[in-house]
């Protein structure tokens, strides 16, 4: 086993305990931490798959800003910071068997073609430079129609919350 | 509807929006070109400006009737 596979597999376990506690805990401030920890877990994941651009975007618009809006939304819209009630979906029943079944057939498919063959890689890491010619080389427009986005969403984002 | 609280539903979408980035950076890995990168951080833009007017949503919302129980608006169900 090499480190890679030992810290991949520390790293998913606890992404996978944070995203079932942050669906299934009764506290929202709970579950913007447990989100936190989902995050992180994800930017570590990107450091091991060697793209480290992403990784610290990660860290600093998902953990930085993100979950401080979700934070600030929690505490604005004075969301219950005791107790909820917890789940009401009646279909539980029948909704979690079926994903296992899910879980299960798609593992199986996964294991049944490839077997123990390993993915090939390219071989080649991509660096920062590279991604900054991808965007403002062939994918320029996703770039401009993304600052447009960014653009109305502040501007929508004020003219929803503000008090006139 | 399996939770009430606004606010936690757009936690689950971005739980969504993480799978996502990590399936694209790690076939990026496999190709070995910066196309995945690219598009995971353009993910990451979006999320983020989505939970910007998400929460400006659920803020008016709160404002107008005091609650962000989905249980509670449901004036158009049904």
């Amino acid at each position: 086993m090499v480190a890679q596979n030992i810290g991949f597999a520390i790293i998913a376990t606890i992404m996978v305990v944070g995203a079932l506690r942050v669906v299934t805990t009764k506290n929202v401030v709970h579950a913007a931490l447990w989100l936190v920890v989902v995050l992180a877990g994800a930017a570590a994941q990107y450091i091991l798959l060697a793209a480290e651009f992403v990784a610290v975007t990660q860290v600093l618009v998902y953990i930085g800003a993100v979950m401080v809006l979700f934070l600030f939304g929690t505490m604005l819209t004075r969301s219950r910071i005791g107790r909820d009630s917890g789940l009401n979906n009646s279909y539980a029943k029948l909704g979690i068997p079926v994903a296992v079944v899910l879980f299960a057939a798609m593992s199986l498919a996964l294991a049944d073609s490839f077997g123990t063959e390993k993915m090939p890689t390219d071989g080649s890491l991509v660096s920062t430079q590279q991604i900054s010619d991808q965007v403002f080389g062939p994918y320029l427009l996703p770039f401009w129609a993304l600052s447009f986005v960014l653009l109305a969403a502040v501007i929508g984002a004020i003219v929803l919350a503000r008090k006139d | 509807m399996a939770r009430k609280n606004a606010v936690l539903v757009l936690m689950s979408i971005e739980l969504i929006l993480n799978a996502v980035n990590l399936n694209f950076v790690a076939f990026a890995l496999r190709n070995g070109n910066a196309d995945g990168h690219t598009f995971a951080l353009y993910i990451i833009a979006i999320a983020a400006a989505e939970v910007g007017v998400g929460l400006g949503m659920v803020l008016l919302i709160f404002r107008n009737r005091r609650t962000i129980s989905l249980d509670d608006l449901s004036e158009m169900k049904g």
